[in-house]
């Protein structure tokens, strides 16, 4: 069952093209990589997917149910108010029936109900991670969608944040997340989408791009495949 | 309604949360008032002034005609204008205003009484300054303005001496002078007596016609001199000011400064605030899942705004209830001044917003907002007659598209019930807000 379905979505900002004529599809509980250099698009892609950006061309199929949930690259959160008061702010904002209820689920989800009443200021950056991911699933989304959600965490946090979102994924929430991090993406994802320069020019599983290179090791695969075509 | 409620939240608690964000707000416009309020009711103090008199006491008091002049008299009118350090010498007159214990020496020569006794030349008193700018024009006008009224009743009297002169030579009496006292005959009595003696003459005789050519000058010097009395008593004020305005309600001085002091404070807090909120959005990152349509851009500004607006209007509201204690004030128009302060509140803060939307950082925005705001203060507050026509128009093309000036109207016509009228200020607020809130729709764009 597809959950998420991109068709030839493109992105102009004035003469520069950021994407250009991507399509993919995401299915119910599959996690999906976007790799690719500086300045590919990945973030454009994702913020065109959550609903951010308006494409400049192209369709985007949601889920009719359970919507999207986005987690941005930065800590999107106000550090003044605490875990508990940013979790109710934006289950108001997704205007959840039962705000308190849905806030009291991502503090026992995150395992930061201890932490529920310190302001977020205060917190380290893996917990501060945590909120800003619990933003994004408060409204229980169909589709996860995380700009490089790992990427200022250590290893032990990093590893805490794929059990939780494997727990998602394996309950069914479809993940799609972009990222530097190679291993991550071989790791984590089922599929995988490399951008350059806005254009899609790998559309398939970890395994597929080693392939393709002949190349056993997916970080030296993806760096032989940009350079074969001039990245 | 629930987002705006939300967010209208959120903000407060954030607010409340910074500490030093809450003092000034409640520190601000306590301290504001208290000193408005002190300095419109209390009188304004004197500048130090070394004085120095040589005038020997004998000499004070200066003998004109019949007339006498107590220059002591003077001395006191000057001293409601100063506050005098007496001194012995012009030697410590100068060091006293060099090393700025006094910022100004007055100091009345010895030669002043004669000067004054002759009539014949303009008596000095020589002033010396120090001090800044500021300081120097304060100390001069106090003392010109106190010497123009002393030359002013001075020539009241020197008026009445030649007054008396020349009702001697119209109406004769008795000259003192010298020691001396002389009956003076007069030309009304001189051209009786002549014509007396006309008509003890034959009619043939040669000197009828000589003495009827005296007699009849007398009579032209008596008509002339008469009216000369009033020519005299208008030199000794030739312009005297009679004052009309022709357009509106002429505010006084005090209740125009309550009205610029409340203008300030609501574009301060209403400005800086709206700024930093909006500001704030962007250093969280939060602005980016807000608009992930969370909510609309035109909830997301209007909320920013009308709380910016609501928490300016409480505290400019505030000060001027402070400041009421100190001066009085209309209340029964107290709900005008609320609807001129909300007016330009919404248009300060919609300035705010409009310079949250352009930048990315709290601390960059409260500075753009200084920089924007302090100048429209000082600009709208260039008086008409100051620069030249051009630059003028200019200032007040510039004053027209940023709110102060709009808003200080609003103000004064709520407090003061000037021109012009509350209406079209409030009209011309409206249509400010309406500009800056579709400036920062454009801003906002991603």
């Amino acid at each position: 069952m597809t959950s998420l379905e991109a068709i030839g979505l493109s992105k102009r900002f004035g003469e520069r093209v950021a994407v250009r004529d991507v399509s993919f599809s995401l299915g119910r509980g599959e996690v999906l990589a976007i790799i690719g250099p500086n300045g590919a698009g990945k973030t454009t892609l994702l913020s065109m997917l959550a609903g951010g950006l308006e494409p400049t061309a192209g369709e985007l199929r949601l889920p009719t149910l359970g919507g999207v949930g986005w987690v941005p690259q930065q800590t999107a959160v106000y550090t003044k108010l605490s875990v508990a008061e940013n979790l109710r702010l934006f289950a108001r904002l997704e205007r959840i029936a039962d705000a308190d209820a849905a806030v009291e689920r991502m503090l026992e989800q995150t395992g930061l109900r201890a932490r529920a009443a310190d302001e977020v200021g205060r917190l380290s950056g893996g917990n501060r991670q945590r909120v800003n991911i619990a933003i994004g699933l408060i409204s229980e989304p169909a589709v996860l969608l995380l700009d490089e959600p790992s990427a200022a965490l250590d290893p032990r946090q990093r590893a805490r944040l794929w059990d939780f979102i494997n727990d998602r994924v394996s309950a069914g929430t479809s993940v799609a997340f972009a990222t530097h991090d190679i291993a991550e993406a071989e790791r984590y994802a089922g599929q995988i989408l490399v951008l350059a320069d806005g254009e899609l020019l790998f559309a398939g599983s970890p395994a597929g791009l080693g392939a393709a290179e002949h190349e056993s090791d997916l970080e030296r695969a993806f760096v032989a495949f940009l350079t074969e075509r001039g990245h | 309604m629930i987002a705006l409620r939300a967010l209208l939240g959120k903000d407060l608690r954030i607010l409340r949360r910074s500490p030093a964000l809450v003092a000034l707000l409640i520190v601000y416009p306590v301290a504001i008032a208290v000193l408005i309020g002190l300095a419109l009711s209390s009188s304004p103090a004197r500048p130090r002034v070394a004085f120095l008199n040589e005038i020997p006491p004998s000499q004070a008091i200066v003998q004109l005609g019949s007339e006498q002049i107590d220059t002591t008299r003077y001395e006191h009118e000057l001293f409601q204008a100063i506050q005098p350090v007496p001194v012995g010498s012009v030697a410590q007159a100068v060091a006293d205003v060099r090393d700025g214990s006094t910022i100004a020496a007055l100091i009345i020569p010895p030669q002043l009484p004669e000067e004054l006794a002759s009539a014949a030349q303009t008596a000095y008193v020589q002033v010396i300054y120090n001090g800044n700018a500021i300081n120097q024009s304060l100390v001069q006008t106090a003392i010109e303005s106190k010497l123009a009224q002393a030359n002013a009743l001075l020539a009241a009297q020197l008026s009445h001496v030649a007054d008396s002169y020349i009702d001697l030579l119209l109406s004769g009496g008795a000259l003192h002078f010298l020691g001396n006292t002389y009956d003076v005959l007069g030309l009304v009595r001189a051209r009786t007596a002549l014509a007396a003696i006309e008509a003890s003459l034959p009619p043939s005789s040669p000197l009828r016609r000589r003495i009827a050519r005296v007699e009849n000058f007398a009579q032209i010097a008596v008509t002339h001199f008469s009216g000369s009395k009033r020519v005299i008593g208008a030199v000794a004020a030739p312009i005297a000011v009679r004052q009309r305005v022709v357009s509106g309600r002429r505010t006084p001085l005090n209740d125009y400064a309550v009205a610029v002091a409340v203008a300030v404070s609501l574009m301060f807090v209403c400005i800086l605030l709206a700024s930093g909120m909006l500001a704030l959005e962007r250093e969280e990152n939060t602005l980016g899942r807000l608009r992930r349509g969370l909510v609309s851009a035109g909830l997301l500004l209007s909320e920013k705004t009308i709380l910016a607006a609501v928490l300016g209007v409480a505290v400019s509201f505030a000060m001027l209830c402070g400041i009421g204690l100190f001066v009085p004030l209309g209340w029964s128009r107290a709900a005008l001044w609320l609807l001129a302060m909300g007016g330009g509140g919404l248009a300060f803060a919609a300035l705010g917003v409009a310079i949250g939307a352009l930048v990315h950082e709290v601390r960059a925005a409260s500075l753009l907002a200084l920089l924007v705001s302090l100048p429209l203060v000082f600009l709208a507050l260039v008086p008409s007659a100051s620069v030249s026509a051009g630059l003028y128009d200019a200032i007040r093309v510039i004053s027209a598209i940023f709110p102060f000036k709009a808003a200080l109207e609003a103000l004064d016509a709520a407090i003061n019930q000037s021109q012009p009228s509350l209406a079209i200020a409030l009209a011309h607020l409206a249509a400010l807000i309406a500009g800056f809130a579709a400036l920062s729709r454009i801003a906002l764009r991603p």
